[in-house]
């Protein structure tokens, strides 16, 4: 099909140069802050920075490194993200699994499917939430992050969706040859469904690498906050009063360092992983959207 | 028969107790505590504990002065950015489908796609900066064409359509990789057919590429009825300050401020309980008609 007329090419070239700038649109702004991160105080004070540092230094970083506070968040967050992943992919397979058996292979499929998509359709609101973990005497701790969202209901569907789609064919020869449900699950149904697994791994790795509030309001002390939930306590929500004063040594590097440049910083250094699993998830998202809008 | 049914069945069971534990602590305990909206909860009692008020939270609630603006301003917000986030990325898809590039689309593609996995306390960060009146780059690019300086995130007019066209600039690229996809699913001999019959490129957008489009759209919109009440609290709270309270405040920055500000549990848990209820029903309707009409299932 080739469109010869003027008015077409027209249309091409004017669609080309639109998407082209939308898609600038969507880098600029990072970049810039990038620029920021390495230009010095005065040169953004002054309003002078663009898309390219201006005086170019390293000091907002050597700020961010000797915070003790910032390596400290890091390291939480970096825990969440491991603890929560395991367990919220482990409970995706335990539950996908038998939900997506027929009824007539496991009679009450239907009941404990109601049971798991009712907690997306309704829910008590935050302060039920909250008094019922600050009851648990969970607070304060890890746990309070990684365990109310252990079952990941929206996932679990994915994956119940996808074991579906899978020949029947499979499971019935393999409970011919012995095996039994877990047998089945860890061999037969785990490896086949790895694409669908790497998709819901990387979400679920951003998810938790990004999730903050639950932190800001399950977390008594800054030194448990995770790294989303103590820049949103330095970034936007000017509250220092759970942050400990500011000591000596941090007025003395305040001198070189903007507030405008240190942001930038801490805003790049923790973009830094996102961009890093960014091109898997590139590689996995269409699989993954494909999977979650189309059902039979 | 029923004894060796049990046993085949067992495992299945087994594996379904960690869930169900879970979700039994973590969302139906902390249903039944919407009990606290009907009582004059005090902090460190258990549900049932505090004295009961019937009604009283919810004519509270009503009373107060910025009920009504709150609840206009969710419903403004949260509609705009449903509008937005279908019809962006419906022509997002079809200036997409136009591009014979392969390079150019997939590159186009894989930016657009960035910010929705960026949080909003970092975009927060990154539009404050960018976006601020005295050294922002916007507001430095305005001054440069001629442009008085703007104001978006402290002038009333300005923010909620900030922070829809924000909420936009975020999401778009989700969406429009849906519609791409549905885009596959046209058959192509419904092309070659019109351009034997001499259709223009034009005509065979609007005659099969939206008509092919049109059940994923109308399954979106439906589905997206359930947020009408959800007008993005990581966004708002992120992105808020006391100046545009009036244009800004939504139900769920309500609920935080009166639950954790102010520590007023049973208002907090009243006004939350309205938002839960309303929206349940609303999402009900809407899988109902999505599975009447689209033959949609949820699994």
């Amino acid at each position: 099909m080739h469109y010869r007329t003027r008015s077409h090419t027209v249309f091409q070239t004017l669609n080309y140069a639109f998407l082209a700038l939308l898609s600038l649109s969507c880098i600029f702004p990072f970049i810039h802050i990038l620029a920021v991160s390495f230009s010095s105080k005065e040169a953004s004070t002054a309003g002078l920075v663009g898309l390219l540092p201006v005086h170019f230094t390293l000091k907002s970083y050597q700020f961010i490194l000797d915070k003790p506070e910032f390596g400290h968040a890091f390291v939480v967050s970096l825990k969440r993200v491991a603890i929560g992943l395991s367990l919220n992919m482990l409970l995706t397979l335990l539950t996908a699994y038998p939900l997506s058996k027929e009824v007539k292979s496991f009679r009450f499929r239907t009941g404990y499917a109601w049971f798991c998509v009712f907690t997306i359709l309704f829910s008590g609101g935050l302060m039920p939430w909250y008094v019922t973990i600050r009851n648990y005497g969970i607070m304060d701790t890890i746990w309070a992050l990684v365990l109310p969202g252990a079952v990941p209901v929206f996932n679990v569907i994915l994956l119940l969706n996808f074991f579906r789609g899978l020949p029947k064919e499979l499971e019935e020869s393999s409970f011919i040859d012995g095996a039994g449900h877990w047998t089945t699950l860890w061999k037969i149904y785990t490896p086949l469904s790895l694409p669908a697994l790497a998709t819901i791994t990387l979400f679920t790795v951003v998810d938790h690498w990004n999730s903050w509030f639950d932190g800001l309001i399950l977390m008594r002390h800054a030194e448990h906050f995770p790294l989303s939930t103590y820049l949103q306590t330095i970034i936007v929500n000017v509250d220092l009063t759970k942050l400990n004063s500011v000591s000596p040594s941090t007025a003395e590097m305040l001198a070189n360092v903007s507030d405008r440049t240190a942001k930038a910083a801490q805003i790049c250094v923790a973009i830094l992983p996102v961009l890093l699993v960014y091109p898997f998830l590139q590689k996995y998202f269409v699989t993954g959207i494909v999977l979650g809008s189309v059902k039979e | 028969m029923t004894t060796r049914k049990w046993i085949r069945e067992m495992p299945l069971h087994v594996m379904l107790i960690p869930t169900v534990v879970l979700l039994i602590a973590f969302s139906y305990v902390p249903m039944t505590g919407i009990a606290i909206a009907f009582q004059n909860f005090y902090p460190g009692h258990n549900f049932f504990s505090s004295p009961w008020v019937g009604w009283e939270n919810f004519q509270y609630m009503l009373q107060l002065p910025g009920t009504l603006q709150v609840l206009y301003n969710t419903l403004f917000i949260a509609v705009l950015k449903i509008v937005a986030n279908l019809v962006v990325p419906i022509v997002m898809a079809l200036l997409l489908n136009e591009v014979r590039k392969m390079w150019f689309k997939r590159s186009v593609q894989t930016i657009v796609y960035l910010p929705y996995f960026i949080s909003w306390v970092l975009l927060g960060g990154i539009l404050v900066d960018i976006l601020s009146p005295s050294q922002g780059i916007v507001n430095e690019i305005l001054k440069a064409v001629g442009l008085p300086s703007v104001y978006f995130l402290g002038d009333n007019h300005w923010f909620p359509f900030t922070l829809v066209a924000t909420n936009t600039w975020k999401e778009f690229g989700f969406n429009t990789i849906v519609f791409l996809a549905a885009l596959t699913g046209i058959n192509p001999s419904l092309y070659e057919a019109a351009c034997i019959d001499g259709a223009s490129r034009w005509k065979q957008t609007l005659k099969i590429t939206l008509p092919g489009l049109l059940p994923i759209i109308i399954l979106l919109a439906t589905l997206s009825l359930g947020n009408v009440l959800n007008a993005g609290f990581d966004q708002v709270f992120n992105l808020y300050n006391a100046s545009v309270y009036e244009s800004g405040d939504i139900i769920d920055t309500m609920v935080y401020r009166i639950g954790m500000g102010d520590g007023q549990y049973s208002v907090a848990t009243a006004v939350g309980l309205f938002k839960s209820v309303v929206s349940f029903i609303l999402i009900s309707v809407s899988y109902l008609l999505a599975y009447r009409f689209a033959n949609y299932r949820i699994f």
